[in-house]
């Protein structure tokens, strides 16, 4: 068991809502950002003179530029139909990660300063002036928001607590307290072309490698070019999935995919990153720089199509933002949907039948399935709404024989969050991210109990990621996390592959 | 008697006023500002005709608040769908000749008043009951509940204990859309039960109660799930293109 400097929650067979215990997480907050990542994300270096009234024109420009937010500061009406339902506050007790709670440390001082109510009676509507303490209770809690949207599902009104989150971190970079995980890391894309700030050569070398590997292990020359120009499809991956594990093992998966698809495809050293961080910390400039690369790179190789690796929160700003921020598409092949998921892509060359599967070869792993909560509340898969729930599903029994659903309450639009997502991925972070992830680890183990599951599967860089890093501290393995390509990879059958059972029949024949 | 009769008649111009105005206003600014990114909830409708239903089980079932807590739907819903006899009950104040249908719903508009208030005295409870129901109540919410349930029961106790003469009331009534102002019944019960449904109208477009128009602007439910088939772009986004 991985150690803690705090206490790990208890795992229990039925789900409980706890008491709250309030401001037991108010220690809780990143490193702050500095002058190195903040100027090239276009935000001051540190907090500026004069930092209450700017906060304020900030937020009086996000409610003139987004509905959502207006709308959502005015309609709740304080039901409580929210409170139970973030991971955060199931695995900290604390009120404000509670979604209203934590809406609130915006909407006080959004009634204060931008309603009649909250100007001339301000302790009626719990209004508040935009204190230092309210400004450090921000950084805190809006740090403790994986902008995963389980309450925007059952709110009445469908108030969606990640916009707000996205609108408090815009607001703060703009007066100079960014947090340094996700500012560093954009600042990276921004300089190399991905997250990890792995270069072009780097990654020339690890796809080779991989060709390697593959080569070795089935005789069949899959490839896994990079910069190819004049190829038909561009593909754009989480740059975790270069290296890390296990997401590496669904790399190799898409490549052995688009192999037996018979086309043409590519990575791009320019965009070699799904991700993209700019959603998190709410930034439209941001996260549309990001996004244009994209654009830039698809029309320097000349593709065709875009097709998306395993990641929740890019296949969100893929799927639901990208025809947005960087479209319009009308120079790619208007005969597929842009951007496709390769989940999207395996389900289509699985219903043509060109995907020749050996289940048999997954059966060392009993599997579940966990939705990523971008995935599963944030976009879509195929042409039927619920398609991000079925598709990756329909990949996974076709390619194991062993699989069972985690509780109902826990899966589908219902899902929780892993605990790392939002831009909470880092190590200055780990009590938030063990003690969130308690929600999810608690059905997982109980499926592990009752079905005998060894292994879960998910489709998403942070998922992968963070379930590796804390499934420890719940006494689990860090490699009982695996990514659905992987499991397509280990089924497939590649057309010429020299397997062992080949090599036996031959053997028999011969005899 | 007059004399707090005009005073009423001047209440309900300013009330419905600020009622009317007021929420003009707030539609008028939410329908302005764009929803610069598709953010629908998903699993979420992918035509208009889907959206509009969503809406319609949203507002006439809570649906998603079914989703989330029982105890709040069933008492939430309750009160809300008393609230809605009653108000059509109460049209016959307002109309004339009354319309056959709210004739025919009247003496349903009567449950719907102890309806009404037993929903929101559960819904009252949980703001002392439920530990995180607690934590998140301000005062106002407190008195929102207070003046609903006082304008119930002050309703209620006119058709079952102090009757008065809903006739006269009628014509007061009547007589503001021309005007005049007829003198009312001077019952402190329905004198109450006035002021209170005035109150109510002035706060209307300054507190919690405008999640009745919020619903239907919140994108993450009003939207159409089909970003990829139809390019979605504000108009200040779109002038960061042209830079
Ligand atoms: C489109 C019409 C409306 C819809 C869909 C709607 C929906 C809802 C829902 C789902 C809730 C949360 C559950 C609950 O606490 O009851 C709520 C709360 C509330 N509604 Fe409405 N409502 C509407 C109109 C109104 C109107 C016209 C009023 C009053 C004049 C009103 C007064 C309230 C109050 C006071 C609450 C808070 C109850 C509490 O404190 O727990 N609503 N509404
Ligand atoms: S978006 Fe997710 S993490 Fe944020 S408050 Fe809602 S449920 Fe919690
Ligand atoms: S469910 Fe929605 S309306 Fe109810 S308390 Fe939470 S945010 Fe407010």
């Amino acid at each position: 068991m991985a150690k803690a400097d705090f206490a790990v929650p208890v795992l229990k067979q039925y789900p409980e809502i706890p008491a709250i215990e309030p401001g037991v997480m108010a220690h809780s907050a990143p490193f702050k950002s500095k002058e190195e990542f903040q100027a090239p994300l276009g935000f001051p270096g540190q907090l500026v003179d004069d930092w209450q009234q700017k906060a304020l024109d900030k937020m009086g420009d996000l409610l003139g530029r987004y509905r959502g937010l207006r709308v959502y500061l005015d309609s709740c009406v304080k039901c409580g139909s929210c409170t139970d339902k973030c991971h955060y506050y199931l695995g900290t007790h604390d009120p404000k990660n509670m979604p209203v709670g934590r809406q609130d440390l915006m909407r006080k001082v959004y009634r204060r300063y931008f309603t009649l109510a909250g100007k001339f009676f301000p302790k009626l509507v719990g209004a508040e002036d935009f204190t230092e303490e309210v400004l450090s209770d921000w950084y805190s809690y809006f740090h403790q928001c994986s902008q995963c949207r389980r309450c925007s599902v059952f709110c009445p009104y469908g108030i969606d607590t990640a916009e707000i989150s996205m609108a408090a971190r815009e607001i703060m970079d703009h007066i100079g307290v960014g947090q340094k995980y996700c500012n560093e890391i954009i600042a990276k894309v921004y300089r190399i072309g991905n997250n990890l700030g792995l270069p072009g050569p780097a990654l020339a070398d690890t796809l080779e490698g991989l060709e390697e590997d593959v080569f070795d292990d089935t005789g069949v020359e899959v490839k896994y070019p990079l910069d190819q120009e004049g190829v038909d499809i561009l593909f754009v991956t989480p740059s975790a999935d270069f290296f890390a594990e296990p997401h590496v093992d669904g790399l190799i998966g898409y490549g052995k995919v688009m192999h037996e698809a018979g086309v043409s495809w590519t990575f791009s050293s320019y965009a070699s990153e799904a991700a993209n961080f700019g959603m998190f910390i709410g930034s439209y400039d941001n996260m549309r720089r990001v996004a244009l690369r994209i654009r830039e790179a698809a029309i320097k190789l000349g593709v065709k199509r875009i097709v998306f690796g395993e990641c929740g929160h890019a296949w969100r700003v893929a799927y639901s933002f990208l025809n947005t921020l960087a479209g319009p598409w009308d120079f790619l092949d208007p005969r597929y949907p842009v951007p496709q998921h390769i989940c999207e892509f395996t389900y289509d060359l699985m219903q043509q039948g060109k995907l020749n599967f050996d289940k048999s070869l997954n059966d060392d792993m009993v599997l579940t399935y966990h939705d990523s909560c971008n995935v599963a509340r944030a976009s879509r898969m195929g042409d039927r709404p619920g398609g991000q729930f079925d598709i990756p599903r329909a990949i996974i029994r076709a390619t194991c024989n062993n699989f069972y659903d985690m509780d109902e309450d826990t899966i589908r639009d219902r899902t929780f969050c892993c605990g790392g997502g939002g831009g909470l991925l880092t190590d200055d972070l780990m009590e938030i991210r063990v003690k969130g992830a308690q929600p999810r680890v608690e059905a997982l183990n109980n499926v592990i109990q009752e079905k005998g599951v060894t292994h879960m599967a998910a489709i998403c860089a942070i998922c992968k990621s963070q379930f590796t890093k804390v499934l420890p501290y719940y006494g689990m393995d860090m490699d009982q996390i695996v990514s659905v390509h992987q499991l397509v990879s280990n089924a497939l059958i590649l057309t010429g592959q020299t397997s062992d059972e080949d090599a036996e029949e031959t053997a028999d024949e011969a005899a | 008697m007059t004399y707090i009769s005009t005073l009423y008649a001047y209440l309900f111009y300013f009330a419905a006023f600020v009622l009317v105005a007021g929420l003009a206003a707030k539609v008028f600014q939410y329908a302005r500002t764009p929803a610069p990114l598709k953010i629908p909830t998903t699993p979420a409708p992918t035509t208009r005709a889907g959206v509009a239903f969503r809406i319609t089980r949203e507002v006439v079932f809570f649906e998603s608040l079914f989703r989330g807590n029982k105890w709040i739907w069933i008492f939430g819903w309750i009160f809300h769908f008393g609230l809605f006899l009653v108000t059509l009950r109460h049209l016959r104040y307002f109309i004339d000749p009354v319309w056959a249908p709210i004739q025919f719903i009247q003496p349903f508009g009567v449950y719907g008043g102890i309806a009404m208030v037993v929903g929101l005295a559960g819904l009252w409870a949980r703001r002392f009951l439920v530990d995180r129901v607690r934590y998140i109540t301000s005062p106002s919410d407190h008195l929102i509940l207070a003046l609903l349930i006082a304008i119930g029961l002050s309703g209620l106790s006119m058709r079952f204990v102090v009757h008065t003469d809903v006739i006269r009331v009628k014509e007061f009534f009547q007589g503001l859309y021309v005007g005049q102002f007829s003198t009312l019944p001077a019952d402190p019960l329905l004198l109450g039960h006035l002021l209170l449904v005035a109150l109510l109208m002035i706060i209307f477009p300054y507190s919690k109660l405008l999640h009745m128009p919020g619903l239907f602007f919140s994108p993450s439910r009003n939207q159409v799930d089909n970003p990829r088939e139809r390019r979605h772009i504000a108009p200040w986004a779109r002038r960061l293109e042209q830079q």
